[in-house]
């Protein structure tokens, strides 16, 4: 066999500011054309390895490192970033941080001009290059006329002009809505054919990464590498549950049905998936036996309404046009829809950061129009995706405790209110620990504390778990159906098909600034042209409840739903 | 989100927007120089002139830049007023020379000289301004720093250029989303609280856009060295563009106008005109 | 010269943009016409963590950048914030703010402020607008001290705060203890 172009020797690496090491005895050897998916749960480690490819370690994060590592022929600790750039082409997570010029064609040759090649050549090679990632039509854009997925091709292009052998993809489903996600897999899939690099993803996403063909998974749990397994094994092991991952939703089907996965079924696909007859009955019979567990709903009193609500930010764009819907009390619902399609400008107007041109908001029946930020926010809550953007007080009790200063209370009533309230959030063993010492899911719970602490009867809360691991996801999303089941209404702006699933019965669909659908959530995902419309993606179990010929693919995804809630519960008590 | 103009760039086609960025700089650092130094009433007006020539042949319109022009106003009042309040006579001072013209009250006299004076220190200012607005709104930014790189900046403080315009949007936007989310909590900057208290809430705001603008440092510094920035000693530019026979025309008259504007002004030994020693 | 590094090239620009568009949110003040600038609370943040050069290329670009938006550049002032962020990060170069902070730095950050908003404001931009301008000598005084006192206070109030904050936001995880 030819010589690898990574190869990791009992590699070690430990930051030089922590106190344990981050990396534990890796040996890992990649080859050219080889697509590779590292998987894990934050701080598994997966993140530094990248980093190590790179030459960000040692160059910009200091440390010490043990055993072998060569990359491309060269030992990374020997040689300059630069000289590594030539090798790997690391497409960053943050896609605005990646888009250092001021259009598509200038950000696309920065490291040719970094490399003094003359413009006619630069020109030439981004035009090629563009093309290849199809955004050589807008070469003059600004990053704040691109949506996520195209910048992300954009940042694809600008590492491809080097002619790397190894592309390294930190995270790139991170930020992206479901279908974008799949065009972004797609278009690596793409490259790699074109360019025959090694390509490196680093995901949590199993399900989404698996959409095209990974020859193999490695997959790491504390810093060590605890599986390194083509595809099809890695699926059939026992390696997939725990460690942070969530399990294709179509192999927990088949699992719940009983149905043992194996390698002849080749699960690395719910399209490629080869199931006999008598596996299809298998699950039919697990469909028919789920029936009743999905109860209906009781009607509740309605609480905020919007009426005929428009709005644009310019006079002549419309950020939201004419939308009318309304949410009863106790709910928690999704609002879903692609980037950019007013979902967030909706969250702002209803809670008064912008005032509308048209239409209005009611709150248990008041026109709100007259309310201020201010006295809005005493009934509605909103919550910002980073919690780092709102935290702005180094100790957990002064950050909570920060709106009711404000207000009119005594001392000791506000600190009545903020012990309660940091008793709901599970806050209260921490409450004299500086927020800098949380995790992220924490530093979550203290926005939402921060939010809480006013009593409001709805809260917002903008991409709740934007970013973060099965395990993660979990934590944020159980705290917040506890909320919800204290009596909190509550409203999501999200892309995560799961969390809308898994979580919210109701869900509120947009596309350009239009009200697109108000129904259950299984429906909007069984609903072939609301998910192409919406940029959405249908589920694996849509695909695994067709391929069984079931009839009704919304009603299997929602016994699916039911029956998992039911595992859940079951587990816990 | 709301579309964010950075810098008033208006693409339009104009034998002015047609001008290398670098060229376009020469000439607004030549100009600026010129109505610095001098205080000689006959060369500011002539460049009034020449300025209102340029202007037309810009092809920008006096719509498209109409709140700067009235910022501007704003400033000059103001900036006239104060000279005024502080020092009514400055103007017999410089020119030697008092010719009342009559009395408002107590020290506050008009003088020709004084009004001679306003007028010169307003055109100076008059000057400037339609050659900086067209700067800014017939270069594209996209050029700037390789303008600045050809004029012997280096090429480093010239890409800082380049990213503070790239990420004004960005930083704006977050600064408007979390002071947002913020009033939301009772912090108000704009509202009747002391000074103190206001200047204590904007520390709400501001401590989470630094530490989220620290994150950010640290991300495009990491991508620009995984792309090479900083490799050699040199570097090319993407949007530059070739010096044509019409930037070395203008470079030329660029020179011509610091040349003629400085000899004329110092032609008596004295940066001042002054029609009132005769 | 030294080369700037990397980083410093992007602390520069993000920084001035930063600068930018702090100095154009208006937060009204008891003063007519002068608006509490918490641009320069943010170059000295700015100037302590990253260095005189940093601060003084951040003054100087997003001042410039807030002029040329809106009434065309008037350099000597200009100028003078980039005067701000040299002297504050020259002053405060031996710091360390990422080790933790204590009075001593904040009273040292503090000096470093007073100076560089005093010779800033009471001298360079005045002797500047003298040479450019020829202004009378007691406008401008008068003017920069207005400009010095106000700049004072907000750099003291937001600066230091700013600093204690970021201090102990940064600060390692420690070995804390929850409390029932």
């Amino acid at each position: 066999m030819a010589e690898p172009v990574i190869s990791f020797k009992d590699y070690g690496f430990q930051y030089t500011a922590q106190a344990s090491p981050t990396l534990y005895h890796i040996n890992l050897d990649i080859y050219q054309g080889e697509k590779v998916l590292i998987a894990g749960a934050s701080g598994s480690g997966k993140s530094t390895i990248g980093s190590c490819l790179n030459g960000l370690i040692p160059y910009a994060y200091a440390g010490e490192s043990t055993g072998e590592l060569l990359v491309g022929g060269k030992d990374p600790r020997k040689e300059s970033i630069f000289t590594l750039s030539q090798i790997v082409g690391t497409v960053l997570q943050d896609t605005d941080g990646q888009f250092i010029g001021l259009t598509v064609g200038e950000d696309i040759a920065f490291a040719l001009e970094n490399d003094c090649v003359p413009q006619e050549e630069m020109k030439e090679t981004v035009q090629e290059v563009a093309k290849l990632v199809d955004i050589d039509h807008h070469l003059e854009y600004a990053p704040h006329e691109l949506s996520g997925g195209q910048k992300q091709r954009v940042s694809l292009a600008g590492v491809m002009v080097d002619q790397v052998k190894i592309l390294l993809f930190d995270e790139p489903l991170a930020n992206l809505d479901p279908a974008a996600g799949r065009t972004a897999i797609e278009l690596i899939d793409k490259v790699q054919e074109r360019t025959g690099a090694a390509v490196i993803i680093i995901e949590h996403r199993l399900e989404d990464v698996l959409w095209k063909r990974v020859d193999r998974i490695v997959l790491m749990d504390e810093g060590r590498i605890v599986a390194d397994m083509p595809t099809k094994d890695f699926l059939t092991s026992d390696m997939l549950l725990g460690h942070g991952l969530r399990e294709p939703l179509y192999l927990s089907a088949l699992r719940y049905a009983g149905i043992p996965i194996t390698k002849e079924l080749e699960p690395q696909h719910v399209e490629s998936l080869r199931l006999s007859e008598e596996q299809k009955e298998r699950v039919r019979g697990w469909y028919r036996d789920q029936e009743g567990l999905f109860g209906t709903e009781e009607t509740k009193r309605e609480i905020l309404s919007v009426e005929n609500l428009s709005f644009g930010y310019t006079p002549e764009k419309q950020n939201l046009k004419d939308v009318s819907f309304s949410i009863k009390e106790g709910e928690m619902v999704s609002i879903v829809g692609r980037n950019g399609a007013g979902k967030s400008t909706l969250a702002k107007l209803i809670c008064g950061f912008e005032k509308p041109t048209a239409g209005r908001i009611c709150l248990e029946g008041r026109d709100l129009s007259g309310d201020t930020i201010k006295e809005r926010a005493q009934r509605i809550g909103y919550v910002m995706q980073n919690p780092n953007q709102m935290i702005s007080k180094p100790l957990i009790w002064d950050e909570v405790e920060m709106a009711l200063l404000a207000g009119t209370m005594s001392a000791e009533e506000r600190q009545n209110r903020v012990e309660e309230t940091l008793k709901i959030c599970g806050l209260y063993p921490f409450r004299k620990w500086p927020v800098s010492a949380l995790s992220f899911g924490q530093k979550k719970r203290v926005t939402i504390a921060g939010i809480l602490v006013q009593r409001p009867q709805i809260i917002i809360l903008d991409e709740p778990t934007a970013g973060q691991d099965y395990h993660h996801y979990t934590e944020i999303m159980e705290f917040l159906k506890s909320l919800n089941e204290r009596g909190f209404t509550i409203i999501m702006i999200t892309h995560d098909m799961h969390l809308m699933l898994e979580y919210t019965p109701r869900a509120i669909v947009f596309s350009e600034g239009e009200l697109l659908a108000d129904t259950t959530a299984a429906h909007v995902l069984n609903d072939p042209a609301l998910v192409e419309k919406a940029n959405l993606k249908e589920t694996s179990l849509y695909t695994l409840s067709v391929a069984c010929g079931i009839d009704n693919p919304q009603a299997f995804t929602e016994r699916f739903i039911a029956s998992e809630k039911v595992r859940r519960e079951r587990q816990e008590g | 989100m709301a579309r964010v103009a950075i810098l008033n760039y208006i693409k339009r086609s104009s034998p002015v927007h047609e001008l290398t960025g670098t060229t376009k700089l020469i000439f607004f650092i030549a100009w600026s120089v010129t109505s610095m130094v001098t205080f000689d009433t006959r060369v500011l007006l002539c460049m009034l002139v020449i300025g209102a020539v340029i202007f037309r042949i810009s092809r920008i319109r006096i719509s498209d830049i109409s709140v700067v022009l009235g910022l501007a106003a704003v400033f000059l009042l103001l900036n006239n007023l104060f000279i005024y309040l502080f020092t009514p006579e400055y103007g017999v001072e410089l020119y030697e020379s008092r010719t009342l013209l009559f009395s408002i009250v107590g020290r506050y006299t008009v003088t020709a000289q004084q009004l001679f004076y306003h007028l010169n220190i307003t055109l100076k200012v008059i000057c400037v301004v339609p050659i900086a607005l067209l700067f800014i709104a017939c270069t594209d930014p996209s050029e700037f720093a390789a303008s600045l790189s050809r004029i012997g900046v280096s090429y480093r403080t010239g890409y800082a250029v380049s990213l503070a315009l790239r990420y004004t949007p960005d930083v704006q936007r977050e600064y408007r989303n979390i002071s947002q989310a913020q009033q939301a909590r009772g912090i108000d900057l704009s509202g009747k609280d002391k000074l103190f208290t206001r200047l204590k809430n904007s520390v709400a705001i501001l401590l989470p856009l630094i530490m989220s603008s620290l994150n950010r440092i640290e991300t495009v510094s990491n991508a620009m060295e995984l792309r090479g920035f900083g490799k050699e000693k040199k570097r090319t530019w993407y949007a530059q563009r070739g010096m044509k026979r019409s930037d070395w025309l203008t470079i030329a008259f660029a020179a011509a106008i610091l040349t003629v504007g400085l000899t004329v002004t110092f032609w008596d030994g004295s940066r001042y005109y002054n029609p009132f020693l005769q | 010269m030294k080369k700037l590094s990397v980083k410093s090239v992007v602390a520069i620009g993000i920084g001035a943009a930063l600068f930018f568009v702090l100095g154009k949110v208006a937060i009204p003040s008891p003063v007519p016409n002068t608006n509490i600038s918490l641009q320069y609370a943010v170059e000295a943040v700015f100037a302590t963590l990253f260095g005189p050069i940093v601060g003084a290329f951040i003054g100087f670009i997003g001042h410039t950048l807030i002029d040329a938006t809106s009434y065309g550049p008037w350099w000597s002032w200009i100028i003078a914030s980039a005067f701000v962020g040299l002297v504050i990060g020259f002053v405060t170069m031996k710091l360390n703010v990422e080790e933790g902070i204590d009075s001593k730095k904040l009273i040292h950050f503090n000096v470093a402020q007073v100076i560089a908003h005093v010779l800033a404001w009471g001298l360079v931009a005045p002797v500047l607008d003298i040479l450019i301008y020829a202004e009378p000598i007691e406008k401008l005084f008068a003017q920069g001290l207005m400009a010095a006192v106000a700049n004072i206070i907000t750099t003291g109030v937001v600066g230091t705060l700013l600093l204690l904050g970021y201090a102990k936001t940064v600060v390692k995880k420690g070995s804390l203890e929850k409390e029932d």
